[in-house]
């Protein structure tokens, strides 16, 4: 076929001419890559040859082409760059998969590049051959087989310009080794002009218009902010802290949304969805205006379609046009980078004439309190010494004394119940900070993830919030961790189960525990001995607090081991199917409830 | 929630001719559970860099706008109009049509054939294949009216389609 990249503009005089490994990396370096997260192989020995010979990019060595992946996701995701990654072809690129609809699901811009056999072989079934292509295609944002050496420099470009534009995702450059090896022209960056530029569009300055006057009529409104937000940059942050404090109207997040708007703020009702707070579930329930910012109603997060928001003017932000209307039916859809919208949000509300009715959002903020007054989190912890401990009390201690340090802190977590606690009892300050499969719900991101997060912030506390099962995914990344002397906490609330599994077998399938208990489990603090990290345990409450003031204060890489209650439930829970109202509330909010939700079905 | 009628319609692309650009977007129907119906593809520019690709697909109608915009996230394609939405349109789509038999029905297909201004376009003593060019309707009952009269194969183009009027693909 003739092209696979947008169109280059090349000056026959001032074009070098280098072997194709030195054109990637003089591209990459281009680019401003200083980190690839990869795993070497056959196909991809003359990339870890010019790897060898050059000193602007670092090169970090995983155990698993799926931990470079996670990691290169979280390392994009705690610093607003590309994450870049790079496998060898067949197995190599297989493992990365995962990794790839995970950073897909979402929206991480990463670069991955893999070895490929050389051209003359491919579709012969040669040695770690695959149809990478193929096989990634609807895994990655866009992706390229680069078959002629006058096609790498401009691949590489444009791949970054894809990975990063629009909505960010995953792009994967297949590099057979002739075109590594032999070689090729490099183009700069200036000269090629990426397709992505096909795609920008003004925004609809008469929708905001409109979605402002909206929110001007609004009574019970809210916000309910995104991942989209922190994808757009800190400043879309920044924004949407002016925009809430310019109106006073309650905001609640997403799982990836944590951290756009300060989780410690009054206005802040905590994380929606199937695990989302009281409060957050009843005032998308009841709310008359909603603004969707950079959030895709996900199933997660909507519950019951026919019963979601039921009577709520929808106004939808997103950089995505084929996020609008895909699940919800809105009635303003604003396309564009969310930042720059709430700056113009923030531009017309100062415009129109003041907010009327301040006397019924007050009611709105009364009722909202109320709902608030139960506590949805408080869990009941037995004070003995000897007490066992409950993983919400082990989240939240971590938490409070993690804070406590005053560090630039990063929370990555692993998959299931305690993900779910650790967004909840988690409260940041900042965006970038929370590093969680959403999309994709992958176990065994968070140990990859805390390595990218520390490699990207040396001096930061990386923090692992983990499970048992999950953490035996990527296990094999200590061994990452004690190469690059990772000083990273990985707290694994250890409660024999996979405790979501468990959960949903309790509620739903007659307390079958089938093959959801942890059996035979490794003796983790002898497994991080071995991998010439520092192992802790701990089983009783009063030892929970000095194990983890332990672990944040040791200035190397720490496993702490916590024995938790394992028959625990993360409430609250909307199952599956029901609506924001038909919340499960925990054994401690269970009396309580009945009444309040009656209030609240009243209001809506 | 009101029930949306389903209805089918007529998507033309303009995508970069490169190694799969047509596989993203087949995965993207396939992938997502949208239909498609027919589909034809052939590179339209001078030198060969631009393939049109012209998809006939059925849903309701805020499925064909989520088909839509899901197209235009795709870094090869260029363009996406929805031709049925989008005023009046010309789609035409061409079939060759086999047909055995001999004596009365022989004739009478040969008839039919020339009613429809179809095209014998191979013949031999026991058999036609007819050339027919129109829309898809024409095709449709062209090919009914033979099926009695021996039809055995049918082999058909899919559709190729286009504004009517000045407008081009390229200024909507
Ligand atoms: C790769 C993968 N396989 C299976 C699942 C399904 N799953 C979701 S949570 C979970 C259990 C996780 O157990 P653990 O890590 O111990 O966390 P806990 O829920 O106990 O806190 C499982 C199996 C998944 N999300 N990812
Ligand atoms: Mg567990």
């Amino acid at each position: 076929m003739t092209r696979t990249t947008g169109s280059t503009t090349l000056d026959a005089q001032t074009t070098t001419t280098l072997p194709g490994a030195e054109v990637l990396l003089r591209a990459l370096v281009e680019q401003g890559v200083e980190v690839i997260f990869g795993y070497p192989g056959g196909a991809v020995l003359p990339i870890y040859d010019a790897l060898f010979k050059q000193n602007h990019i670092r090169h970090v060595l995983v155990r698993h082409e799926q931990a470079a992946v996670h990691a290169a996701e979280a390392y994009a995701r705690s610093t607003g760059k590309v994450g870049v990654v790079l496998v060898t072809s067949g197995p190599g690129a297989t493992n990365a998969v995962t990794g790839l609809l995970d950073a897909m699901m979402d929206s991480i811009p990463l670069v991955c590049l893999s070895g490929q056999v050389p051209t003359p072989l491919i579709g012969n079934d040669a040695f770690q051959e695959a149809d990478t292509t193929g096989i990634t295609r609807p895994v990655t944002k866009y992706n390229y087989l680069v078959r002629k050496p006058e096609d790498l420099a401009p691949a590489v470009h444009e791949a970054f310009a894809i990975a990063r534009s629009g909505r960010p995702g995953p792009v994967l450059i297949d590099l057979p080794k002739n075109i590594t090896v032999g070689d090729a022209p490099y183009v700069e960056a200036h000269a090629v002009t990426p397709r992505t530029t096909r795609m920008g569009s003004q925004p609809d300055r008469a929708a905001i218009t409109r979605a402002v006057a909206a929110m001007k009529a609004g009574k019970r409104p809210l916000f309910y902010t995104g991942g989209g937000v922190i994808n757009s940059g800190p400043q879309a942050s920044a924004a949407l802290r002016r925009l809430v404090e310019l109106t006073g109207f309650p905001v609640t997040s997403t799982l990836m949304g944590l951290g756009a708007f300060p989780g410690t703020d009054q206005r802040f009702l905590g994380m929606l969805g199937m695990h989302g707070t009281y409060e957050a579930n009843l005032a998308i329930h009841g709310c008359d205006v909603l603004i969707a910012l950079g959030s895709r109603f996900d199933d997660r997060v909507t519950g019951r379609l026919d019963a979601f928001s039921p009577s709520s003017f929808k106004i939808h932000v997103d950089i995505d046009p084929s996020q609008i209307n895909k699940i919800v039916h809105v009635n303003e859809g604003i396309v564009g980078d969310v930042g720059q919208i709430i700056d113009l949000m923030i531009e017309e509300w100062e415009k129109q004439p003041a907010y009327a009715h301040k006397s019924d959002l007050d009611a709105w903020w009364t009722q909202i309190e109320s709902w608030r007054a139960l506590d949805c989190l408080r869990f009941g912890q037995d004070k003995a010494p000897d007490a066992v401990i409950k993983p919400q009390q082990a989240i939240q201690r971590i938490y409070e004394l993690a804070r406590q340090t005053g560090r630039d802190t990063y929370v990555s977590t692993e998959v299931g119940q305690h993900q779910m606690w650790a967004a909840q009892f988690f409260r940041f300050d900042a965006p970038n900070r929370w590093l969680t499969s959403g999309g994709l719900g992958t176990m065994g991101y968070g140990l990859p993830a805390a390595v990218g997060a520390q490699i990207a912030h040396p001096d930061a506390l990386v923090m692992d919030i983990a499970g048992e099962a999950s953490t035996l995914m990527n296990i094999q990344e200590l061994g990452t961790i004690a190469q690059y002397r990772l000083p990273v906490k990985i707290f694994i609330i250890n409660n024999h189960y996979m405790g979501m599994v468990r959960q949903w077998q309790e509620l739903l399938h007659g307390s079958r525990y089938s093959e959801s208990y942890s059996d035979a489990l490794p003796d983790f603090v002898k497994l991080a001995e071995s991998f010439h990290a520092t192992g802790l345990r701990v089983t009783r409450l009063d030892e929970l607090d000095a194990t983890i003031q332990k672990a944040l204060e040791h200035n190397g890489p720490v496993l702490v081991d916590i024995c938790v209650a394992e028959g625990e439930n993360c409430f609250p829970m909307i199952p599956s199917g029901a609506a924001h109202n038909q919340m499960i509330l925990g054994p401690e909010q269970e009396a309580s409830s009945a009444t309040i939700s009656k209030e609240g079905q009243m209001l809506v | 929630m009101q029930v949306e009628v389903s209805g089918s319609a007529v998507i033309s692309l303009l995508v970069d001719n490169e190694s799969g650009a047509l596989a993203r977007i087949v995965e993207l129907f396939s992938g997502r559970g949208y239909n498609i119906q027919s589909l034809t593809v052939a590179p339209v520019d001078e030198h060969g860099h631009t393939s049109r690709v012209n998809i006939v697909t059925t849903g309701t109608q805020s499925s064909i706008r989520q088909v839509k915009t899901q197209l235009e996230r795709l870094v090869p394609v260029s363009r996406v109009v929805n031709l049925t939405a989008e005023g009046p349109y010309v789609a035409r789509e061409m079939a060759l049509v086999k047909v055995v038999s001999s004596g009365e029905p022989r004739t009478e297909a040969l008839r039919i054939a020339q009613a429809f201004r179809a095209r014998a376009v191979d013949t031999t003593a026991s058999s036609f294949v007819f050339e027919l060019t129109g829309s898809t309707d024409k095709l449709d009952s062209f090919i009914e009216l033979m099926r009695p009269l021996g039809l055995v194969e049918v082999s058909r183009t899919g559709v190729a389609s286009i504004c009517r009027g000045p407008q081009t693909i390229q200024n909507f």
